[in-house]
């Protein structure tokens, strides 16, 4: 265990390796610090993970403490990292599936300039994703939190030349901004009114020092589930997600689906003493979540790129984390978190290979009969959308939004609204995974197929592939495993005859999902084509492919007034004030050399008058 | 011989000093404005020379004494100065100097 700190270390030299040298090395010299650093990462986690998981320490955590960061009265937070079943999950998935991801990304930025500056900013990413969740305090996760941003930044506008890219960026740094900001101002009432950034220290202070549902606890909660928001693309901070898709496939896999987008979730999960503190706000939690997944359900539902498709669907699964999240099922939602990291860095993967093997095509409806050409591709999305849609048995998603479901209708704070729209989610989201798959690989082939995909690029996503499948089987020993970190979800006497009819249910939802795409997409599309062209379809339609137009509203309410005002102040008011000082005194300055006459006489009178002045006021005061 | 009351004597004194002020501002030629400037120094000495008398003292005499060599020291720079002036200006008129102004 006393190797924790290379886990995020080796990364971290990784980044350093390849930012000062870079540009020197060869690519293979590149690719084997970028993926071997990441590589060596894993290992070191594997090897923690072994011997926390056999010799699990007695306070079910294990802390190392490298260095005291600073000292500022009372105030020290210490560089520490913290190891207990959540955190171990966390990083176990993060290196494994960045692992994958880089040796994927080798193959497929091959061709591309800025090689190295590609690996070095996934590097400073890992690092960063593995800071935020071993980080001991909140200081040092703000800080993780805030080097993933930066990496998503510099990820998404990595081909920086086509200013389109760029504007994607700014938009996710900014937007997420937004989030990142209601963080800060949960650090600073946590700290002002507990004392302490020390995360364990903390809850049980506040759990100590907070009645449920007072107001203080209250507002730290929905700054932080603020933050959260922002950071996994939640409504209302939803936008900037789709945009995102700007950056490489792997990029969008490994930030914008498996890991940094899902660090909200990890927050939440990590501070859940707050939120039971808080019982209003952790029903916004699960509103939040089931509209999110609902709403961008539907946006996926008419997207034409294949990526932006992902992107919604990333946008959905991350909404049933939060829903249950919000009805106390915390392991459920990392289990999700587990099995979607899984399946959805397969899909963009996949994608990647389809976009890269068409010339960058990404619109789905130019693409067709891929089958045939990309059978690996295709075999291997394949079981990417089936788990994605939740397929029974077989597939890893559909253990975990299975557990999901029957937790929001059996838990305390659960109820059957939340699951209805949760359930309603499910059949979205294999209608649009279907639809995904029959407009790609199915059909008619309208485009030719170039080049070849390598080793390193099939590799991953075959072993994805199987992790999608069988990554559910965990469930009980998961469960079971983060129970010491996190608490059971609280049940009311639903039923528990009911599990299986739910469970029955649930599958049935998905199962007629996908017949449905099967027969609006690919046995008779004129149904949606004759749906489309009617005109509430078609406004709809346009609706929905603006992701419910947030883009536009915030433009409309936020950024253009912004916009405005700030041309309107181009000038800046504030600046009056100065110029009003600058102009009174250079009048003064006039006046007074009208003084300096340069008549000796004048002086004169002046000197005699100042005397009499002075001499007045010193007798007769 | 009868005492002078020293309200006598500072009203002269303070009469003088009027007359060399006025001087000072109304004569524009420098040879002129020096010759007021010696009658308020005078008067000043005056001044002293009464208050001297008043209490019975030597200090305001011994005062005196110093104001008459400062003048004199004050006549010979203002001599020099005035020559200097004439020199370089062809004139005593002192608005003439006026070349610092503003």
């Amino acid at each position: 265990m006393h190797l924790l700190w290379l886990v995020p270390a080796a990364p971290f030299a990784g980044f350093l390796l390849l930012a000062l040298l870079g540009g020197r090395l060869s690519h293979v010299a590149v690719a084997a610090i970028g993926v071997g650093s990441v590589g060596l990462s894993m290992l070191a986690a594997v090897l923690t993970g072994c011997s926390f998981i056999i010799a699990p320490p007695q306070s079910h955590a294990y802390v190392q403490v490298l260095w005291t960061w600073m000292d500022v009265a009372g105030f020290r937070p210490e560089i520490a990292f913290y190891l207990d079943a959540l955190s171990l999950i966390m990083v176990l998935v993060i290196t494994f599936v960045g692992f994958l991801i880089h040796m994927y990304s080798a193959g497929f930025m091959r061709d591309e300039e800025g090689y190295s500056r590609f690996f070095a900013y996934m590097n400073l990413f890992v690092g960063s994703m593995l800071t935020l969740v071993l980080a001991d305090n909140l200081l040092l996760l703000y800080l993780g939190w805030e080097g993933v941003g930066i990496c998503s930044y510099l990820l998404i506008g990595f081909w920086y030349k086509d200013k389109a890219n760029g504007y994607a960026a700014r938009k996710a740094f900014v937007v997420t901004r937004v989030g990142d900001t209601a963080f800060a101002l949960a650090l600073f009432l946590l700290f002002s009114n507990l004392g302490t950034l020390q995360i364990q220290e903390l809850m049980s202070r506040a759990g100590h020092q907070w009645a449920p549902g007072s107001g203080l606890a209250v507002a730290a909660a929905a700054l932080l589930l603020g933050g959260a928001v922002g950071k996994s693309a939640q409504l209302p901070l939803q936008t900037w997600l789709p945009d995102a898709m700007a950056g490489p496939s792997p990029v969008s896999a490994l930030i914008h689906a498996a890991t940094m987008v899902t660090a909200g979730v990890y927050l939440i999960a990590r501070t859940h003493v707050l939120f039971t503190l808080a019982p209003a706000v952790q029903t916004a939690v699960a509103v939040i979540g089931a509209a999110t997944l609902l709403l961008s359900g539907f946006s996926a539902l008419v997207q034409t790129d294949i990526k932006r498709v992902l992107a919604y669907s990333t946008i959905s699964q991350i909404g049933y984390m939060f829903l249950a999240l919000g009805v106390g099922a915390w392991s459920a939602a990392i289990f999700h978190f587990m099995t979607h990291a899984f399946f959805k860095a397969l899909l963009f993967l996949a994608a990647g290979i389809v976009i890269i093997r068409l010339d960058d095509e990404h619109n789905m409806f130019k693409m067709g009969g891929l089958r045939v050409q990309l059978p690996l591709v295709f075999w291997t999305f394949l079981i990417g959308a089936l788990s994605l849609s939740a397929l029974p048995l077989v597939t890893a998603g559909f253990y975990s939004k299975d557990l999901i479901l029957w937790d929001v209708w059996s838990s305390k704070e659960g109820s059957p609204w939340l699951w209805a729209a949760g359930l309603a989610g499910a059949l979205l989201t294999s209608l649009y995974s279907f639809r995904m798959v029959f407009l790609t690989f199915f059909g008619e082939a309208k485009t030719g197929v170039s080049g070849k995909t390598g080793i390193l690029m099939s590799v991953p996503i075959v072993i994805l592939a199987f992790l999608s499948l069988t990554g559910g089987f965990v469930q009980l020993p998961l469960t079971g495993f983060l129970s010491s970190a996190l608490p059971q979800v609280q049940t009311v006497g639903r039923g528990v005859a009911g599990e299986s009819v739910l469970k029955i249910i649930t599958a049935m939802v998905s199962v007629a999902g996908i017949v449905f795409a099967w027969f609006l997409y690919l046995r008779s599309p004129g149904y949606v084509r004759t749906l489309s062209e009617t005109l509430p379809g078609a406004l709809m339609r346009r609706l929905w492919l603006a992701g419910w137009g947030f883009d536009w509203i915030y433009d409309t309410f936020i950024v253009r007034p912004f916009v405005w005002a700030a041309k309107v102040n181009k000038d800046d008011f504030i600046d009056l004030i100065y110029l009003g000082v600058i102009w009174a005194s250079s009048g003064l300055n006039r006046f007074l050399a009208l003084t300096q006459s340069g008549k000796l006489r004048w002086y004169a009178a002046g000197i005699a008058m100042g005397a009499v002045v002075t001499l007045g006021f010193v007798v007769f005061s | 011989m009868a005492a002078i009351p020293v309200e006598h004597g500072l009203i002269l004194a303070g009469l003088l000093f009027a007359l060399g002020l006025l001087g000072v501002l109304v004569r524009r030629n420098i040879i002129f404005m020096l010759l007021s400037i010696e009658i308020m120094l005078n008067a000043a000495g005056l001044a002293f020379v009464v208050a001297g008398s008043r209490w019975q003292q030597p200090d305001g005499q011994v005062m005196f004494i110093f104001i008459l060599a400062m003048a004199a020291a004050e006549v010979s720079v203002g001599l020099a100065l005035a020559m200097q002036t004439y020199h370089i200006l062809k004139t005593l008129d002192s608005d003439a100097a006026g070349r610092m102004k503003g």
